[in-house]
């Protein structure tokens, strides 16, 4: 079931925030944080807050602070570009999704002062989707998990463990470097 | 301080430069200390799992610097056992590069003819074995198939991998849970144990000190198994001889942390970095193409979407290792897999406008993420890597509880090692582009700069005082007793991957340290086995041992 509840706004920021960086459809109508900019779970349903939020990341204690950043980032970004923000919602959450894209982009940008930690949100953010970091990746796959699914990664075997029987052509499908010494594998 | 610690050998590191040392000196009768910074992990601890905290994180290293990230082995076995075990050797033409020295940058003494026994000796321990076609993973084969249709040639990469054991399960990264990888958990460091070398593991080295005798302290830190940041005791251990073999991203930090206590460096201590020309192409196959125009089929339906399916590098293209070619313009094109978590972020949206990392075009293309295919290119870079002042501690500023952390490394690519990525690229994309087989992009370097698995040189070899920090037997200049045996002396760019020229570089340095060792009053003698036993090896490097032993 998606989480339909409403998010405070610095939980909103950053959701939003994450669903720039791997974008998914809304949770509900209403949804605000997450701009609906393509099918299927984005980051947010793949658990991004979650993993943003483990003390293994080194970044949990830090997320006030990343969410007021790109408040602030987004003020300013709005006044430079002449936007009208939707006051209800946080100022990160109001820009439209093309131009949280352009802020991101901004952001990640080589020379950005603040480059190495705006990366770091977005590598986390992505972790979630595309590895389920917070999750034991077997237990992920089993419910579900929207990255891992998306990307049609394979389940293990009944104890755990990745096997793959089948896994070659079974032939030769180029012919080899003249030079190569057939008793080591190298080049002679 | 109270009472010191002493051993004869400390080893700080235990991976290929580490591990090999320790074994044959601790064969030969020294005392051996082995410090390594990460865990010592079994077999059963090696999970199949990205959760953070399973071995995925605790046993590998990802440092991000400025314009460079390095991956490393963080773990008793070090790159060994977290890598994808391709060992080639490095082509004749290497060992002549002059680079941007400008003059030949390996030592008189070292060229192909002379490494090929220590190579031979290497692969008889680990042991490297040549690849068979009718075994290589579809990924590779899709690679050959492409190669061939292109008009070139493709190798199966010989490997340090028991096939007998593997299950192409390609979580070679987290450790090999089938013990099918032949890393130095199976064959040198047990072989060191059981002579009676101690391995620490958790234990960071901080820096050297001399001493009163002529000798070396070793002072560490110990990492808590959890949480590295937090780091719960340290002590330290006197030493005849030290071995640095902590990598070519750390190694050269411990030296510059030293320096106050030891003295001056050599200037090339922490100058002259490689990331190993490494560059990525990620590209994303057409499966119906596949089927048609290079006639490959699963049997199940499917032609290929076989990306999860295999173990690292199985195939490569060497046709451009070709010493006729000017420098900076021969390079490798390897098949490689990339496990999601760290990867993925840098695969670009092949054609789509920039930024083309993130976004909805990129999740299209996870989508579809079964049916990529990873070139790993190696050029001749410029050897323009320069390490910053040293962290408080070890060779990063931790900033997850594993695995990430921020370093000093700095690298702007040069004209040079842009020109040969732009043209490997192109490379790439006229050989997976070719009918409409794939659509390709390299991987941006935008967000943590270039990256490698195979740091080199920051700490080299050579006959040139200038720019080389090592002599040819691996000693550091001007402070005799240090030896450095990692991918650090290493002095440039392979063209191909580095695990077995460094073993080979350490299985040739071990006589000039026992000889140091011996001056040193060590009771020690060169001549041990292979780790199990075998001896066909010895017999080819006799006459070379004795040489650096007796120059
Ligand atoms: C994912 C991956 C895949 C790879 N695939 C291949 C491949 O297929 N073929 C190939 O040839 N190469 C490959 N490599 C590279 C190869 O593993 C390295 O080149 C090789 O391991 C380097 O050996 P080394 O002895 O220089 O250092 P390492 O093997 O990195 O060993 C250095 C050790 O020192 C430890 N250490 C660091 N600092 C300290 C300190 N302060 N105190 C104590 N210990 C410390 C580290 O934890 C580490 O265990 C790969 C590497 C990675 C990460």
């Amino acid at each position: 079931m998606p989480d339909t509840r409403p998010s405070d706004p610095r939980t909103m920021t950053l959701e939003a925030f994450a669903d720039t960086v791997l974008p998914g459809e809304k949770r509900s109508p209403d949804d605000r944080a997450i701009a609906g900019a393509a099918p299927g779970g984005g980051a947010v349903a793949a658990g991004a807050i979650e993993l943003l939020r483990t003390p293994a990341t080194g970044i949990a204690d830090g997320l006030d602070d990343y969410a007021d950043l790109l408040t602030k980032h987004a003020l300013g970004y709005a006044a430079e570009h002449g936007l009208q923000l939707d006051e209800t919602v946080p100022p990160f959450v109001a820009l439209p999704f093309e131009h949280r894209t352009a802020l991101v982009q901004a952001l990640t940008a080589p020379g950005h002062p603040e480059k190495p930690f705006w990366v770091l949100l977005a590598l986390f953010s992505y972790m979630a989707f595309d590895s389920a970091a917070h999750l034991n990746t077997r237990q992920a796959l089993a419910s579900g998990h929207p990255g891992l699914t998306a990307m049609g990664v394979s389940t293990p075997d009944a104890d755990g463990l990745w096997r793959f029987a089948e896994h070659s052509y079974g032939r030769r499908l180029s012919d080899v470097h003249p030079d190569t010494d057939h008793s080591t594998g190298s080049l002679a | 301080m109270t009472s010191v610690e002493k051993t004869d050998v400390l080893v700080i590191g235990s991976g290929f430069g580490g591990a090999i040392p320790a074994y044959h000196l601790a064969a030969g009768g020294a005392r051996v200390v082995v410090l390594e910074r990460g865990p010592w992990l079994s077999s059963e601890e090696m999970d199949h799992d990205f959760l953070l905290g399973s071995s995925y994180t605790r046993a590998f290293d990802f440092v991000v610097g400025d314009g460079m990230s390095v991956l490393g082995g963080n773990c008793v076995g070090g790159g060994s056992v977290v890598n994808f075990a391709a060992m080639p050797r490095a082509p004749r033409f290497v060992f002549e590069r002059r680079g941007s020295v400008n003059r030949r940058m390996w030592p008189a003494a070292i060229d192909r003819d002379t490494l090929d026994p220590w190579y031979d000796r290497v692969a008889e321990a680990l042991p490297v074995t040549t690849q068979e076609w009718g075994t290589v993973p579809y990924a590779g084969g899709l690679w050959a198939a492409a190669c061939h249709h292109a008009g070139r040639t493709a190798n199966p990469v010989p490997s340090a991998v028991d096939l007998d054991k593997c299950v192409n399960c390609n979580w070679m990264m987290s450790g090999c849970r089938f013990d099918a990888k032949r890393s130095l958990l199976l064959n040198y460091l047990p072989a060191a144990v059981a002579h009676g070398a101690r391995i620490r593991p958790l234990h960071e080295v901080q820096r050297l000190e001399r001493t009163d005798d002529g000798g070396y302290r070793v002072h560490y830190t110990v990492v808590d198994a959890e949480d590295y940041r937090v780091h719960t005791g340290e002590g330290a251990i006197d030493a005849k001889i030290v071995v640095l073999a902590a990598g070519a991203g750390a190694t050269p930090v411990i030296l510059q942390r030293s320096q106050p206590d030891l003295g001056a460096m050599p200037h090339a201590v922490g100058r002259y970095f490689s990331g190993n020309g490494e560059r990525l192409n990620t590209a994303v196959v057409n499966e119906d193409r596949v089927r048609d125009v290079l006639g490959l089929a699963r049997g199940d339906g499917r032609a290929y979407e076989g990306y999860q399916i295999g173990r690292g590098p199985c195939v490569a293209s060497w046709d451009r290792l070709d010493g006729s070619l000017p420098e900076y313009s021969r390079y490798s094109l390897e098949q490689l897999y990339f496990p999601p978590g760290l990867g993925t972020i840098l695969a670009q949206v092949p054609g789509a406008p920039r930024p083309s990392w993130f976004g909805a075009a990129k999740k299209e293309m996870l989508r579809r993420w079964r049916s990529w295919l990873i070139i790993f290119t190696m050029i001749e870079d410029d050897n323009e890597g320069v390490f910053g002042p040293p962290p408080p501690r070890g060779n990063a500023n931790r900033v997850s509880q594993q695995m990430l952390g921020h370093g000093t490394i700095s690298y702007h690519p040069t004209a040079n090692t842009q020109r040969a990525w732009a043209e490997s690229d192109a490379d790439v994309k006229s050989i997976l582009e070719r009918d409409g087989l794939a659509e390709v992009a390299p991987w941006t370097n935008d967000l943590v700069g270039a990256y490698t698995v195979h740091p080199l040189a920051s700490c080299r070899i050579g006959d040139d005082p200038a720019t080389s920090a090592l002599d040819d037997r691996h000693e550091l200049r001007g402070h005799p007793g240090v030896f450095v045996t990692d991918g650090s002396a290493v002095p440039g760019a392979l063209t191909v991957n580095p695990a077995m020229t460094i073993a080979a570089l350490a299985e040739r340095a071990v006589p000039g340290i026992v000889r140091a060792a011996r001056e040193r009053g060590v009771d020690v003698v060169y001549g041990a086995p292979a780790p199990d036993g075998a001896t066909s090896g010895r017999r080819a490097t006799g006459a070379q041992a004795a040489e650096l032993m007796n120059r």
